[in-house]
Parts: structure tokens; sequence; C-alpha cells
């Protein structure tokens, strides 16, 4: 294992997040961010190979300027280096055009031996980035593992699905996505903080724009993304709920059970 | 990879891409036929299944009795298992060649590992997990609308540029196609020239569930419990009231990360989406993670000692009390109307 390279999203913490009614994209302004808890197992999924056959570990994150504070916090809990892909031309990206910029962040960084990506984005995202990364670097995937044996230069991935589990053997290089199940994320440490906040700290984030990766502008951002947001509206379950009154337990439950067998649930 | 301009004339009819569990047509399958035929419909265009694996041709040609115009059967040796990368290889070279203007999956773990990749081989756009998908009657395009940001903003988007329009839909929200003795369709077998033998991803073997699999998106009844609880042994009254019901065992995340119980009984954003007719919530908050996966429910019933508890907003009954008194009580009067029932049975 050479290198570790995890994509890392910065998220709004909160559920109030609205719309920006002429474009149609999310409003992030004056609210909280974080880093994808989806991507803390990917992270410390990395880091526990890190920690084993001194691997690399590289962050990477396409948004704003202020998404750096992920790096950071991602090289406190033991990252090497945080990458931010940073452009106005990416904003409104969908998400095949943000993992196109992924996609090309990866390869001018080279020579991996594993991409991680979260099991998805908290903020609507739908767990396409991961295989889109895959398929614009023909590389093959596995998505939603659960665990992870290294033996050599080969891998022995379990896979979780619906109906219970896929045992895998790949090479790599491999993107893989991760469960929640796969581990219990680290908390950053002492010297980890050091590393990120300290004096040198900036030394270990490198910035990215398009032109850095020559990106074609149209291709991404809102022009470059082939969804578009038709229409949207809050959902709002108008529901009267009714209240059952009585004087015990024993008097609840059998207004209730009478309710429900009249409406024919039991 | 970016393709000049597509001439969006040129793409025709709706594809179904179909699935096989063991051999057998995929519930979810069915119910895309019947969307995917309500869409062709209204474009006046063909309903086509496309079926990927090997040695299924009896199998794939049941689907012709679901009022399907053609089934595409993409047949080789290699794709006998699935396989990521081979899958999404036959199927693109199809859609290469034959140009279809939508194309359909269910939000299975097959879908989710290819369509996202086809959709980037195509340069076109996929909305994932939709819980409706319609036609624009002004011009023609698939409005696919899902529920995003936990629940709380129903959103629909378009792929206006760009062929074909690509979209997931969640099972079990729209009804199966209808079984019909006659047939008008037929079965073509594509063999496609897959190359490459070995795609790096082997499958070694399947490891079924530990347990009696937890069914939760197919549940009619759920009964879940929460930090409410307070202990784990408390699941035991929840799966008896489950078990007079003939339910199934819910659980909130606080519960599962309490280690109560094991996390495929989770519901909720992170947890699975349930749409059952009864859903009892006992000892939950109602967070909006929670609510978001139960929004489609028929009935929500919730049993809580707290009468602000979000998830009174949005039940249809809710009963402030202990859940330690109210479950023994509920379950002994369902057990007194099941007697009655059976006392007066002749
Ligand atoms: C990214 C993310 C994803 C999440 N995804 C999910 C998800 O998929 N599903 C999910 O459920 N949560 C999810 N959560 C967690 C969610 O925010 C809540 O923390 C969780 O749902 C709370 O579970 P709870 O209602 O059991 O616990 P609490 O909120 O602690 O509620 C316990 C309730 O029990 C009541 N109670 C206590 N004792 C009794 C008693 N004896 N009788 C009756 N009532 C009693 C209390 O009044 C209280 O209302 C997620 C959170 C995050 C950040
Ligand atoms: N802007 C981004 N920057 C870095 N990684 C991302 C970004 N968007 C998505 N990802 C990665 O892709 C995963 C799936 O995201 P999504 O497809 O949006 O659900 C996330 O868990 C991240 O690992």
């Amino acid at each position: 294992m050479r290198r570790i390279i995890v994509c890392i999203k910065q998220v709004p913490e909160t559920d109030k997040i609205g719309i920006k009614q002429e474009k149609g994209t999310l409003i992030r302004e004056n609210i909280e961010n974080i880093m994808n808890p989806y991507d803390k197992n990917a992270l410390e999924e990395a880091l526990i190979i890190k920690d084993k056959f001194d691997a690399e570990v590289i962050v990477i994150t396409m948004g704003p300027p202020q998404a750096v504070d992920v790096l950071k916090e991602a090289i406190s809990m033991g990252a090497d280096e945080g990458v931010l892909i940073n452009d106005e031309a990416f904003s409104g990206s969908d998400t095949l055009a943000t993992s196109k910029v992924l996609a090309a962040a990866i390869n001018k960084i080279a020579d991996y031996s594993i991409i991680f990506c979260g099991q998805k984005a908290i903020d609507g995202g739908t767990a396409q980035v991961g295989p889109q990364i895959a398929e614009l670097l023909n590389l093959p995937q596995v998505t939603n593992v659960k665990d992870i044996k290294i033996k050599g230069n080969k891998l022995e991935i379990v896979k979780a699905t619906e109906d219970g589990a896929y045992l895998l053997e790949t090479e790599t290089p491999i993107l893989l996505t991760t469960t929640t199940e796969i581990n219990n994320p680290r908390s950053p440490t002492m010297m980890g903080i050091n590393k990120a906040y300290g004096e040198n700290g900036n030394k270990r984030i490198s910035i990215l724009s398009g032109k850095d990766l020559n990106i074609n502008p149209k291709e991404v951002g809102l022009e470059g993304s082939p969804t578009n947001i038709y229409d949207f509206c809050m959902s709002k379950k108008s529901k009267t709920s009714e209240m059952i009154e009585g004087n015990k337990a024993k008097e609840k439950a059998s207004i209730l059970i009478n309710k429900l067998s009249e409406l024919n649930y039991i | 990879m970016k393709k000049s301009k597509v001439d969006i004339k040129e793409y025709s009819d709706v594809w179904v891409i179909g699935e096989l569990i063991d051999g057998n047509i995929s519930p979810v399958t069915l119910q895309l036929i019947n969307v995917g035929k309500k869409l062709a419909n209204k474009l006046n265009k063909n309903t086509i299944v496309v079926i990927v694996g090997y040695g299924e041709k009896d199998r794939v040609t049941k689907l012709l009795n679901y009022g399907v115009d053609k089934v595409l059967y993409i047949e080789h040796k290699i794709l006998r298992n699935f396989n990521v990368m081979g899958y999404t290889e036959a199927i693109y070279k199809l859609i290469e060649e034959r140009k279809p203007e939508i194309v359909l999956f269910g939000a299975t773990s097959m879908a989710r590992d290819i369509a996202p990749r086809l959709a980037a081989k195509l340069d076109t756009g996929l909305t994932s997990d939709c819980i409706k998908l319609d036609i624009d009657e002004r011009d023609g395009k698939l409005l696919r609308t899902k529920q995003g940001l936990g629940g709380n903003l129903i959103t629909t988007t378009i792929c206006p540029r760009n062929r074909p329009q690509m979209s997931t839909l969640i099972p079990n929200i729209y009804r199966p196609a209808n079984y019909n003795e006659k047939i008008f369709g037929q079965v073509e077998i594509i063999n496609p020239e897959i190359l490459c033998e070995d795609y790096k991803v082997k499958f070694i073997k399947k490891i079924p569930l530990e347990d009696k699999k937890v069914n939760l998106a197919d549940a009619k009844i759920i009964v879940s419990g929460g930090r409410g609880l307070g202990e784990p042994s408390g699941f035991k009254l929840i799966r008896q009231l489950a078990d007079t019901l003939g339910g199934i065992v819910g659980a909130s995340r606080a519960a599962v990360e309490a280690g109560w119980i094991d996390s495929r009984h989770q519901v909720g954003k992170t947890g699975t989406i349930v749409r059952p007719d009864l859903y009892i919530a006992c000892g939950i908050s109602g967070a909006f993670q929670h609510q978001s996966g139960i929004y489609d429910s028929k009935c929500i019933i919730a049993i809580n000692k707290d009468p602000y508890a979000p998830i009174f907003k949005i039940c249809d009954f809710g009963i402030v009390g202990d859940l330690y008194e109210v479950i023994p009580a509920l379950i002994e009067e369902i057990n007194k109307k099941q007697q009655r029932y059976f006392d007066n049975f002749p």
C-alpha cells in the first residue's frame, strides 16, 4: 500500500437548509458546516491501513474556501496532507460534474493504491460520486464495504448487500466506499491538532483550481451539469394527530385498539 | 469523454433495467414495468425491459406476460454473477447502439453500483432514489421527484440536454404491472462481445445473514423501540407486541447505537425507509432523521411519556404514557379482541 486518497465532503450540519429561488441551488451561508459523517468511516479505514502498512493518506475535497476546515480536521485525526479543489466555476455542480473534478484531481495526485469515499453525503447525496469517480478513472469499485483484509497485494473485502454480504477478492488500484459498520472513527489527537493547526499546518494543504486541473469550465458548474432542478417544495406533512385520552394505560389501550380494529389495521 | 451536443430526437423508448433474484423476476422490476408503461403511453413510445444474465431465457421470457413491447436479454457467461464493470459495459454498449430516451432502475444494490457508472460513461444525468416519475406534458421531459435533505424537501429534477434520462426508483411505491396471459412482445437475445474476462473484482462467496432476514422495507406492521426503552431487555416487550400483531421489530438509531439491537433494524434516513400500514413508535422522540423514514406509513402510532415529543406532531394516534404500562395493556387488549373473534366463530 503506497498512497491512499480519501474524498471528504463538507456538509451543512443543520436541517435549516433552503434553496436559492433563482438558480435552484442550495443556500449554505450562515449554517454550521461539518465533515460528512459517512466520510469519517472512510478516513478511519484509510488511517487503519496507514497504521499497519505505513501508507500515506491524502484527503481531498471540492468546495468553497472554508471547506479547508474538514481537511484540517482530517489531518488532526492522522491524515498526512489535504488538497482543496476550489474554483468559482465549480459552484452548482451536480454529481457528475463533481466526479469529473475529483477524478481530475486524483489523476494529478496519481500513484494511489486505494481511493476511499463515504457511503453517501448527508446533504442530498445519493452515493453516486464514488462509482462515478471509479468510472471516469476506469477503476474497479466495491461499494458498501464492511470489512477489509489486506493479504499481500490482494484485498479481501466484505460488501454489504440487501440480503447479506458478498466476500470478494480484488487487486489495487481500486475505489471503495465504506459503511458505518466498518469501524469507529477516531478523535483528533494533540499531536494531530498541532500538525493541522500549528505553525506549519498550512504547508500540509494544497489548493488546486480548475486551471491547475485543465478543466474546461463549460464541463463543470451549473452549465456542465446534466441534471437541473426543475421544482422543489418543502414537504409539510399536514396530519391531524389524535391524542388518545383516558385515565389509565388500560383504558387508553382499549380505546386505541378499538379504533385500529374499526379502521381494519388489526 | 464529453460528447458533442446530443440530438435528443434520435432517442426513443422507455427502458427498464430488470433484475432476477435467484432466477425469479424481482418485485421492483414489475413495479418499474408498471411505471415505465405509464410513461411510455404518455410519450407514445415502447416499453422495453433489459435483463443481464446467463442461462435464464425461460424466466426472462415470462416478462412478456406483463405487457412489455420487448425484452432485450443480454446473455454472456461472464455475466452469470453480478459484476460491476461487466454489467456496466454490456448495458452501456446497448444504450449507445439503441438510444433509449429514458432508462429506469430500481434503487437496489445492483443499481447503486452500475447506474452512476453508466451515467458517467454516457455523460448524462442520473437522479437516484426517486419517489415519483412523470412526464412533463409541455415538452415530454422526464420529471424525477425525490425527497432530499432528510425528507423535508421534495425536489424534482430534469435532464434537459443529455440523453438518456436516467433514474432509480425506490421499491414498493408503485404497484407491480398486471400479469396477462396474452403476449404481444418478443425476446431478443444480445450476445455482447466482452473481452476482459477478469474485471479485477472476483466473487468468492455469498455470506447469508446470520439470523432471520429483517425485511423492514416490505413489512406491513412495524413496532419500533427507541432510547425510551431504557435498557436492552426492553426489546423483548417490543418483540412481544410485534409478534402479537404479526409485525416486525424496528428501532431508532439511538437504540442501535446503544447496542441494544442490530443495525439492520434501524428505521430512518440512514436506516431503512419504511412504508407499512401500521407503524408503532415506542419511546422514540421523533427526530427528523427518524421521521423521514416513516412518512409514508399509512397509520403512525406514538407512545411516549413526553407530551411535547415531536413524534406526536406527525402521528395519527398518540398515547402519552409510560411504554412499560401501555404496551402490556395493548397486548392484553389485542389478545382479548382475538379471543372474542374466536368465541364468535361457529
Ligand atoms: C447523520 C445522522 C443520521 C441519522 N439517521 C437516523 C436514522 O436513520 N434513524 C434514526 O432513528 N435516527 C437517526 N439519527 C439520530 C436522530 O437524530 C436521533 O438522535 C434518534 O432518532 C433518537 O432516537 P430516540 O428517539 O430513540 O431517542 P431520544 O431522542 O432520546 O428519545 C427517547 C424518547 O423516549 C421517551 N421515553 C423515555 N422513557 C420512556 C418511557 N418509559 N415510556 C415512553 N417513552 C419514554 C422520551 O420522552 C423521548 O422522547 C441520525 C442522526 C444523524 C446525525
Ligand atoms: N465535493 C466533494 N468533495 C469530496 N468528496 C466528495 C464530494 N462530494 C461527494 N464526495 C465523496 O463521495 C461520497 C458520496 O457522495 P454523494 O454521491 O454526494 O452521496 C461522499 O461520501 C464523499 O466521499
